[in-house]
């Protein structure tokens, strides 16, 4: 039995597969719509999260499987004082698959150690969200046609964005891939990611501040909130949160082929006039999302897949 | 020196950082183990000026040595049986340590789920850098620095 916690779980090869399975869902989902007739999908999201939870319903669902689960903490056993090694010991006895989100680091490793079905790291805290980083990685090879020789603009919160650390560390495998990391001094990218990621693997990146100087060079540019919940002090998220807005002027700085992406929510950081540019990919990335989750679900289940 | 008398069996940690005995002491729970030991504290030393053994009658393989060689890795161990050295044993950073330190990263699922063990692997050797298992986050601070 397997389980998922970190992008790097799966090697290249292993990664490979499942993004093929999920291109393959995308082609053609009613392929997909009743493998997973008898299954159940269980979300524990111990923090609100609509979207990825919401993916990961509608990833069960287009595979004919049903779902069950809370959606905040108060709505738990958490509530009462469950650890999370009881709560999943008892979802085991109800689902096939768990998917969790908790906002401590480590949670689902822990649910993971304890349960007899396989668990997904829905997100934990700042730490990983790696079904994140697959939809990032599926939605990069489909428009791009390839995740190797690609520069890659990271903007925003590059400091707690869990998102950009882990695609980082995903995207590092590939050949000839070179970043441009654009961010406020503040908001850097840590040091462990700087030294035991990039330099460590040899991999070429700058830091810059202004997001125009980059525009020109990149082929995907992967823009990222500035999470509130993250900050300790309100008046540094208030100082941070507005450093970047994409807009249709910086737009004009693009190559024909560049691609912006956004994991969502977007708040100011991309002005709504880019929506009609054909480069904006980000909604179209929440597709690609639900494909992979389903993609995951199907290859963590080890269902028999159709002709 | 001291005299402090010869084991038939067990362990003689020698080349301790002055001070730390007591440390190293807790840390293999000696206090729960029912047998001799001797600490012996700021002892002379042509390498280190001072230092600090602990001696150990028991039978061999009781003590868990990984915790040592996480301590300080310059620690010499000598493992006698029948009053002779059988084994001087080079120690090196445990690939894993099990409830020694403790994860200081508020957001890290340890710091409020029960019952849990504080599990850290070894993440670089070179620069002996561990980190917290569940959430990866870097122990700051050797134990013995």
């Amino acid at each position: 039995m397997r389980h998922l916690m970190s992008p790097l779980d799966f090697s290249v090869e292993e990664l490979d597969k499942l993004l093929d399975l999920a291109t393959d869902i995308g082609k053609d989902p009613k392929k997909y719509a009743h493998v997973c007739d008898d299954k159940r999908l269980a979300t524990c999201f111990y923090e609100p999260s609509t979207r990825t939870r919401l993916s990961f319903e509608a990833a069960m669902m287009n595979l004919g499987g049903k779902v069950l689960g809370f959606s905040s903490a108060d709505s738990s056993s958490a509530a009462k004082g469950e650890s999370v090694a009881d709560t999943i010991r008892v979802v085991s006895c109800y689902a096939d698959i768990c998917a969790m989100r908790h906002p401590k680091e480590g949670a689902p490793l822990v649910a993971s150690m304890a349960s007899s079905i396989p668990v997904i790291n829905a997100g934990d805290g700042g730490h990983q969200h790696p079904t994140q980083t697959l939809t990032d990685l599926l939605t990069i090879r489909s428009l791009k046609g390839r995740l190797d020789h690609i520069t890659i603009g990271l903007c925003g919160d590059l400091k707690f964005g869990r998102t950009v650390h882990s695609l980082i560390e995903a995207l590092v495998r590939y050949a000839g891939v070179r970043f441009i990391l654009i961010s406020p001094e503040e908001l850097r990218i840590p040091s462990y990611i700087r030294e035991d990621v990039l330099n460590r693997n040899q991999v070429p990146f700058e830091e810059v501040e202004r997001l125009e100087d980059a525009m020109p060079e990149l082929d995907i540019l992967y823009m990222t909130r500035v999470q509130r919940e993250r900050f300790f002090n309100e008046e540094d998220y208030i100082r941070m949160k507005d450093f970047y807005i994409l807009d249709k002027t910086k737009m004009e700085l693009a190559k024909k082929d560049m691609f912006v992406l956004h994991p969502l929510p977007r708040v100011n950081e991309i002005s709504v006039e880019v929506d009609e540019d054909p480069r904006a990919a980000y909604f179209r990335q929440a597709q690609y999302g639900v494909y992979v989750r389903m993609a995951l679900i199907l290859t963590l289940l080890e269902v028999e897949l159709p002709c | 020196m001291l005299n402090v008398g010869a084991l038939r069996e067990g362990y003689v940690l020698d080349h301790i950082k002055a001070g730390k005995a007591m440390t190293i002491y807790h840390d293999l729970q000696l206090d729960k183990l029912d047998c001799t030991v001797a600490i012996i504290k700021n002892a002379q030393s042509n390498k280190m000026g001072k230092k600090d053994i602990l001696k150990v009658e028991c039978p061999i393989d009781t003590l868990d040595l990984d915790i040592v060689g996480f301590i300080d890795h310059n620690i010499t161990v000598n493992i006698i049986k029948d009053s002779v050295i059988v084994e001087k044993r080079d120690l090196r950073l445990p690939k894993r340590i099990v409830n020694v330190i403790k994860c200081k990263n508020p957001r890290c699922i340890t710091s409020i789920e029960q019952g849990l063990d504080h599990i850290f692997f070894l993440a670089d050797e070179e620069k002996e850098v561990y980190r917290c298992m569940y959430c990866e986050e870097k122990y700051r601070g050797h134990r013995n620095k």
